[in-house]
């Protein structure tokens, strides 16, 4: 997949050398010098006054939030203060919690996603999501990648096999498993699984990729890969990462959000580039946080 | 199950309550299992001198005092296949509701679980009073396999669907989030992920339905009849093994012999059953389904 | 909500089976009520219990109509059978944690499932050509309401014995732990922590135990004589209400026939009744 095919050629690439072999050589537009990479902002989310509730317990608040095209955005902030939810509420899997209750304005591109009419699955190919724990089905890897395919209606062999190559040479996996396809999903590693699950939802050609946690339960080596992935990914994908790395986020992420919990439930209490919520924060706490002080 | 809290003890002195205890505990379980074993092994040394081919596949003779019981086990696994082919789709279908499109507040599912919990306390003659009533009169079935493995059918859903929610129960969340997150309609993840997943469930349910079915008297004698011919279609009368056993000790002087044998004949065939229900859910579940 | 079509559809055919499953009970319960009317119209609650005898006949006014004895005989047999079963069934799954060594305590698990799994047809034939015959030589006749009770006891013991053993599995290793180091003695861990802990899935235990023990029928057919008489002594033969409906289904009609749906009738009220106190017992969750 090439980020023509997403309509995303204009976008400039980030800038930080990528010394990576699984990264192709980035063509740079503008001084590498000048600030965060993708700075020429072009919103393509808008989140205002976004609240959700479990029950009777809140676990957002008032939430506003823009998110740049092409972009990493990344979502820091202590466990249990909503950043997972947030991603939920971009491809409304919230819906499968029984009890969430979402309010507030989520508009992606031109989409209300809040509007209970829209194609929640048209919705989910357009945002795809990558877990914490890598999900693969209990299929062969054929499968994983083939059913979410079939399911949008893409059903012709040759295309089928030529977008499961692409995208499995995307992910780096194409060598590492080009000859046992029909392997269980479940006998790879845990870093081939995530990648495996990258893989999957860049299958559907989405626009924006939640990533939640994605390094978070693979070891270093592994979670090296995909940080060097989720970089080469932002050229094609907008990208919004939730991490509890901070070095990490400060790698990759062009913009960071920070989130913390006040009064039991969770709140943006700061948002800008990267280098801005690093190195000069606004917020005490922010500024704690990034730190190593708080949290 | 009993691994996790057990506890190796200190030899302590001992007081009186504490060796009155471990004396009455051991001694109920030495009653028991003799017991057990005293049931078990007057059925097998009556019962096993009878079994030979020619009995598993001969018609009875003479009331069932000579003779085999053939049309008997076919009976038994026609009544077992109407009640199997029944309660399947409808058990598999409810459970699935019930585990997957169901919150736990939900209202309807509450009704459902709480009328599915009376009817497995439902006794087994009220069933046969009610598939007499309903399958036999009422919809003018008559004493038929017909008539009897439907009643089963009702008798066994319970138990069907409690462990097949139990599967479904044991896949993990994960699937369904990356179903979701992939945006597969609920309709393929159901059919693609998470029936294969719960696919043990289900089949220790249809195992455990099954032993209750074969294990059923008191539900046949007014659904299914007495007839100890080869069936030759669903709606002729049919015998099954437990009424056999019922009518050769009951109503036929001398029928004890061949009664011993088809005993055997039904004990050995549930343990086959259970066995098979025991192993999956110990391997696949993790969980025992108590079947009651 | 946004679902697609297909997922509509589904639901809507789970609803109709979820739905066709739960109105079963409903189902059972009219048909009862409808098959008992005649009975109730024409004899009368009254005359259920006030009749001199149990003479059905297809016309009200020439038979009588007494189901007291028989529930007399549904009672007693249930007490007994509990009363004998619940210590037993207890110390069984006592056994299992406590006291036997693993690998015995993992056959006695087996044994006890492989005793839930006998058919009750089964039992009753063993009652009959062994049971009967020893208790006869004991105190003639022989078919009697002790006969019942053992039998009884037998069949419904793994239903309180599995339960305890589910209960005790789920009571909190740290629970026995904190009784060991404090130097309690193994009987006083159990009675005084594990009892405790673990009491409210054994009380679920015994009551859906009672309630197999009323619905018993062909077992207790088998063993117990079948004479309608209120029993004096536990050598006396009995009949159980469900042991009348097998007998005289066959033959019964007109207002005997639905002389014999009240007597289900009065079984599923039992029933719910039994469930509804497992239930509010276990707050809705009773089979674990």
């Amino acid at each position: 997949m090439t980020s023509s095919q997403n309509g995303q050629a204009t976008i400039p690439p980030v800038s930080q050398p990528q010394p990576d072999k699984i990264t192709p050589a980035p063509f740079t537009i503008g001084p590498l010098e000048a600030g965060p990479p993708c700075c020429t902002p072009d919103p393509l989310i808008h989140v205002q006054n976004l609240s959700v509730h479990y029950g009777q317990k809140p676990a957002l608040e008032e939430l506003s939030l823009t998110i740049n095209r092409g972009c990493i955005t990344a979502l820091i902030g202590p466990s249990g203060c909503g950043k997972t939810t947030f991603l939920s509420c971009l491809n409304r899997l919230t819906d499968l919690i029984a009890g969430c209750s979402v309010k507030g304005r989520i508009i992606i591109g031109e989409q209300n996603v809040r509007d209970p009419n829209i194609d929640v699955r048209a919705l989910r190919q357009r945002v795809g999501m990558i877990f914490q724990k890598p999900n693969p089905f209990p299929l062969s890897i054929r499968k994983n990648l083939d059913l979410p395919l079939k399911e949008h209606g893409i059903k012709k062999r040759g295309e089928i096999e030529e977008i499961r190559e692409t995208v499995l040479q995307q992910v780096g996996l194409w060598d590492e498993v080009k000859d046992r396809l029909d392997a269980p999903a479940m006998s790879l590693s845990g870093g081939q699984q995530q990648r495996l699950c990258i893989a999957r939802a860049i299958a559907l050609r989405p626009e924006v990729l939640l990533m939640d946690e994605p390094c978070s339960s693979l070891d270093p080596n592994s979670s090296g890969l995909i940080e060097n992935l989720i970089r080469q990914l932002s050229q094609s994908f907008t990208v919004i990462l939730v991490t509890h790395n901070l070095a990490q986020a400060r790698r990759i992420a062009d913009h960071a959000a920070m989130f913390w919990v006040t009064n039991g439930s969770g709140r943006l209490i700061e948002q800008g580039t990267t280098s801005q919520i690093f190195e000069t924060p606004a917020d005490a706490i922010t500024a704690a946080y990034t730190n190593g002080r708080a949290g | 199950m009993a691994e996790t809290s057990s506890l190796t003890f200190r030899p302590a002195p001992a007081g009186l309550a504490d060796t009155v205890a471990t004396v009455v505990v051991w001694l109920i379980a030495l009653i028991v299992t003799a017991v057990f074993v005293w049931i078990l092994g007057d059925i097998i040394w009556h019962g096993i001198g009878q079994i030979s081919w020619s009995f598993l596949t001969e018609p009875p003779r003479n009331a069932g005092r000579e003779g085999g019981i053939g049309p008997i086990i076919v009976s038994t696994l026609l009544i077992l296949g109407v009640c199997i082919a029944v309660a399947m789709p409808l058990g598999v279908g409810t459970a699935i509701l019930l585990a997957e499109f169901t919150s736990s507040d939900n209202l309807f599912g509450r009704l459902v679980r709480r009328s599915l919990d009376v009817l497995a306390g439902v006794p087994s003659i009220v069933f046969g009073l009610f598939g007499n009533a309903f399958f036999c009169v009422y919809l003018g079935m008559g004493f038929s396999i017909l008539s009897g493995g439907l009643t089963l059918a009702c008798m066994t859903l319970p138990i069907l669907i409690r462990s097949t929610e139990e599967g479904f129960r044991s896949v993990p969340n994960e699937y369904r989030m990356g179903a979701a997150a992939l945006g597969m309609s609920r309709t393929s993840a159901l059919i693609h992920l998470l029936l294969p997943a719960a696919a043990p469930g289900l089949l220790v349910g249809m195992v455990l339905g099954m032993g209750r079915s074969i294990a059923e008297t008191a539900a046949l004698i007014f659904t299914s009849g007495y007839v100890d011919r080869m069936p030759q279609s669903l709606h002729d009368s049919g015998r099954s093994l437990s009424i056999h056993i019922f009518d050769l000790s009951m109503n036929v002087a001398g029928g004890d012999a061949n009664a011993y044998a088809s005993a055997l004949v039904l004990i050995v065939i549930l343990l086959i059953v259970n066995s098979i229900a025991s192993w999956t859910s110990d391997r696949w579940l993790h969980k025992r389904i108590i079947s009651l | 909500m946004s679902r697609s079509r297909s997922d509509a559809m589904l639901i809507w055919t789970l609803r109709c089976c979820a739905g066709i499953a739960g109105a079963i009970v409903l189902l059972i319960g009219g048909f009862l009520v409808i098959e008992s009317l005649p009975a109730l119209q024409h004899i009368g609650i009254k005359r259920f219990f006030t009749d001199a005898s149990w003479h059905p006949s297809a016309n009200a006014s020439q038979g009588t109509f007494n189901l007291a004895p028989m529930l007399w005989g549904t009672l007693l047999a249930m007490s007994g059978s509990v009363l004998l079963a619940t210590p037993l069934g207890i110390g069984s799954a006592v056994f299992c944690h406590y006291y036997a060594p693993p690998m015995v305590a993992k056959f006695y698990r087996k044994l006890i499932e492989l005793l839930a799994g006998i058919p009750s047809v089964v039992y009753g034939f063993w009652g009959l050509v062994v049971l009967v015959p020893l208790i006869r030589q004991l105190e003639p006749p022989g078919p009697s309401l002790l006969a019942g009770i053992i039998i009884l006891t037998i069949m419904v013991l793994p239903t309180v014995a599995l339960m305890a053993d589910a209960a005790l599995a789920n009571v909190p290793s740290h629970y026995l732990q904190g009784a060991a180091a404090l130097g309690l003695s193994r009987w006083g861990t159990i009675s005084g922590v594990a009892f405790p802990a673990a009491k409210s899935g054994i009380v679920t235990g015994v009551i859906l135990q009672t309630g197999r023990a009323i619905g018993e029928t062909m077992a207790i057919l088998m063993v117990c004589g079948n004479v309608v008489q209120t029993p004096s002594r536990i050598f006396d033969p009995i009949r159980t209400l469900t042991a009348n409906i097998a007998l005289e289904m066959a033959y019964a009609v007109g207002d005997h026939r639905s002389a014999l749906f009240v007597s289900g009738l009065i079984l599923l009220a039992l029933i719910v009744i039994l469930v509804s106190a497992a239930e509010i017992h276990s707050k809705g969750h009773v089979y674990g």
